[in-house]
């Protein structure tokens, strides 16, 4: 019984750390591409990897100040957004899907390449570049805190209030968009680019602005795992992460302002929870070691989420916060 | 959708507000001559010497061609005719391989879609683009012209597009009770039938306060009943002096609405005149249904045309053997073999 309530606590700090908050806003970013504009972005971690290694780089190689590193590393994904829209967004959905997907497999395998070490410092990545932001802390950062069972140091208490406080300020920012004829527009461009045309809209600049908007908050997100993590290393940033995200806002619900925030929390919070009861189960011997050795419950909680996530596009195909007669709708 | 008999009262409404319809454009274009490229007196787009061609195939060609302002034009012919290609390369949707075109004397050449809308030229589609997961609501308000609101950073301070929402809100509820769609403000068009996407479609049309409105086959798939009020519909936009032009292949419609017809076939407008005028036509009529339709073959003729095919077919032989030598592909086959 313990165990379960180790199991559980662990789960519900997972869901509430950092890396509850990466994958928050870059699903925000892929709510604003994928849920109200349509555009299937699939490199979101590419924006991400640009956001963390925009400050990993800026202070540690550079010798720059920690908020410069943020402006840089989010200048750095609005570049690559436009260059990513420009040539991709006169053309069908489908050829921002590959661009994307195959950029941000590129710059990862760039940003850990021989040639790029004296930037990047090749797969051993970055580190020591967030002591200032964690300096700012009003609390100490060294001792360890224990709020509802939980124990947590000052350093990710930190990181974890700033990372909540900015996915708040982006839900916020979304919701504003969103009930705008801006994001009225946005929608439309969703469900018929030409319809939207020909009401006179400038489709192409409607689409490259989401992308941008999406594309700062992948980057944010970035940020926000490279302090929390302390280094930044460029196979943290596998695209795999841009899937997990796509999860989190599908369970959450897409084009919901808080679907997928919500969605990272449970994502994280399941994935935390099946791993450390499992392994508790394992340890005790209730599952017999024939059955799941602990080695293979790394990949068995992705197992679950998987029929977890099957299971509720069978149940609840909108997900949590989404409206079911908008999925039923026969779209076109 | 009740069957509405509204075609009567919606005509006679807007007789009644207005006096009698004047359907000046018909009388402006009594007097012309029945020929193709005929010049109007008051064209509000003419098209010159415009051609499309995909591949080999040229689907649009199109000499010269004007559309008279304030009346309804019927755009007609056989599938393929290029009536939908002509009407995407109106409104910028495709652009041509060669040709002018002006709208009030602005060229449209090389223009987006949106710009040409945002001149008031609009358009619906043959099949119908509503947009299914917005609000009949929604659609409508999407159709209204130069909103601050749709600027991003305008967008954040809502005070800067509350008081022209709330306009818009009002203009696309009146627009909704003229096509009896205000009911459903609220629900997914996506949920609506056929038809009453088409009058969606029409009404948010509208909402741009267009100076031509482009309608492609506004009837089909439509039932009868609302087909009625579609063609008052149609009719109303005449008296509001907007330029309509639309394709339609049910001639009783085109009869009925059009002050002028222009008659398309295998890319080209092969007739244009009164719609009176058109089912008397008879390259109209060889268009539809083939030159030979109405008399059988005597047996003469048909030697005749049975020697001219052979002929035919017998030069095509003393001239192949020469012409399809094609020397470069001799030169491929011999450098196959030399490869290995």
């Amino acid at each position: 019984m313990s165990d379960l309530v180790d199991a559980l606590l662990i789960g519900v700090k997972s869901g509430l750390g950092f890396q509850a908050i990466f994958f928050a806003l870059l699903a925000i970013g892929i709510n604003v591409h994928f849920g109200y504009t349509g555009l299937l972005n699939f490199g979101q971690i590419a924006f991400a990897m640009l956001g963390g290694f925009g400050i990993a780089i800026s202070v540690s190689q550079w010798g720059l100040p920690f908020w410069v590193g943020v402006l840089v590393g989010i200048a750095a994904a609005v570049v690559l957004a436009l260059l990513l829209g420009l040539p991709t967004l006169r053309l069908r959905a489908d050829y921002l899907a590959i661009v994307t997907i195959a950029t941000a497999e590129g710059l990862r395998l760039l940003f850990r390449s021989v040639s790029a070490t004296p930037v990047t410092n090749g797969t051993r990545g970055l580190s020591a570049f967030n002591q200032s932001f964690i300096a700012l802390a009003p609390w100490d950062t060294q001792t360890r805190y224990r709020i509802l069972g939980t124990s947590w140091s000052g350093g990710e208490l930190w990181v974890a209030l700033v990372g909540w406080v900015i996915v708040a300020l982006a839900c916020l920012l979304v919701w504003a968009l969103m009930r705008s004829p801006w994001g009225r527009v946005l929608k439309a461009i969703r469900e018929d680019e030409d319809a939207v045309r020909a009401l006179g809209k400038n489709v192409y600049n409607y689409k490259m602005q989401a992308l941008v908007l999406g594309a700062v908050f992948g980057a944010l997100g970035g940020m926000v795992y490279a302090v929390g993590t302390g280094s930044a290393i460029p196979d943290q940033y596998q695209n795999a992460n841009t899937f997990l995200a796509y999860a989190a806002l599908i369970l959450g619900g897409a084009a919901r302002v808080l679907g997928p925030v919500v969605g990272s929390i449970i994502l994280l919070f399941i994935l935390q929870f099946a791993d450390t009861f499992l392994r508790a189960l394992i340890s005790n011997g209730v599952i017999p070691d024939a059955l799941l050795s602990s080695t293979d419950v790394a990949q068995i909680r992705f197992v679950l989420v998987g029929i977890g996530l099957m299971l509720l596009l069978v149940f609840r195909p909108q997900g949590i916060f989404g409206d079911r007669r908008e999925v039923m709708l026969d779209a076109r | 959708m009740p069957a509405d008999p509204t075609t009567g009262a919606t005509a006679a409404s807007s007789a009644g507000h207005q006096a009698p319809p004047a359907r000046l454009a018909q009388k402006a274009l009594a007097d012309l001559p029945w020929e193709v490229g005929v010049a109007k007196p008051d064209p509000a787009m003419v098209v010159d010497k415009v051609t499309r061609t995909f591949g080999g195939l040229t689907a649009v060609s199109v000499d010269h061609l004007e559309i008279q302002r304030g009346g309804i034009t019927g755009l007609i012919g056989p599938n393929g005719a290029g009536k939908t290609t002509l009407f995407n390369l109106l409104t910028g949707f495709d652009q041509p391989n060669t040709g002018t075109w002006t709208f009030d004397g602005t060229s449209l050449g090389r223009m987006s879609p949106h710009q040409v809308a945002r001149l008031g030229v609009v358009r619906t589609f043959q099949l119908t683009k509503a947009l299914s997961r917005l609000t009949v609501l929604q659609n409508m308000l999407l159709g209204a012209q130069g909103q601050s609101g749709e600027s991003f950073l305008k967008a954040l301070v809502p005070g800067t597009w509350r008081a022209q929402e709330k306009a818009n809100t009002e203009k696309a509820m009146d627009l909704l009770r003229r096509f009896k769609l205000d009911a459903k403000k609220d629900d997914f068009a996506g949920i609506l039938s056929g038809g009453q996407r088409k009058l969606l479609e029409m009404a948010r049309a509208l909402m741009s306060d267009p100076k031509v409105v482009m309608l492609d086959e506004p009837m089909a798939g439509v039932n009868p009943a609302l087909t009625q009020s579609l063609l008052g519909h149609v009719k109303d936009l005449r008296e509001e002096g907007m330029t309509v032009v639309f394709v339609e292949h049910d001639m009783d419609v085109v009869r009925d609405i059009s002050d002028w017809v222009v008659v398309m076939a295998a890319g080209k407008v092969i007739a244009e005149g009164p719609p009176e005028s058109i089912s008397q036509n008879k390259a109209v009529v060889d268009a539809y249904l083939g030159a030979h339709h109405d008399a059988p073959l005597t047996n003469e003729e048909e030697d005749r045309v049975l020697a001219e095919a052979e002929a035919a077919i017998a030069r095509e032989e003393g001239v192949a053997p020469g012409g399809t030598t094609d020397p470069s592909s001799s030169g491929t086959i011999s450098s196959e073999k030399d490869k290995p």
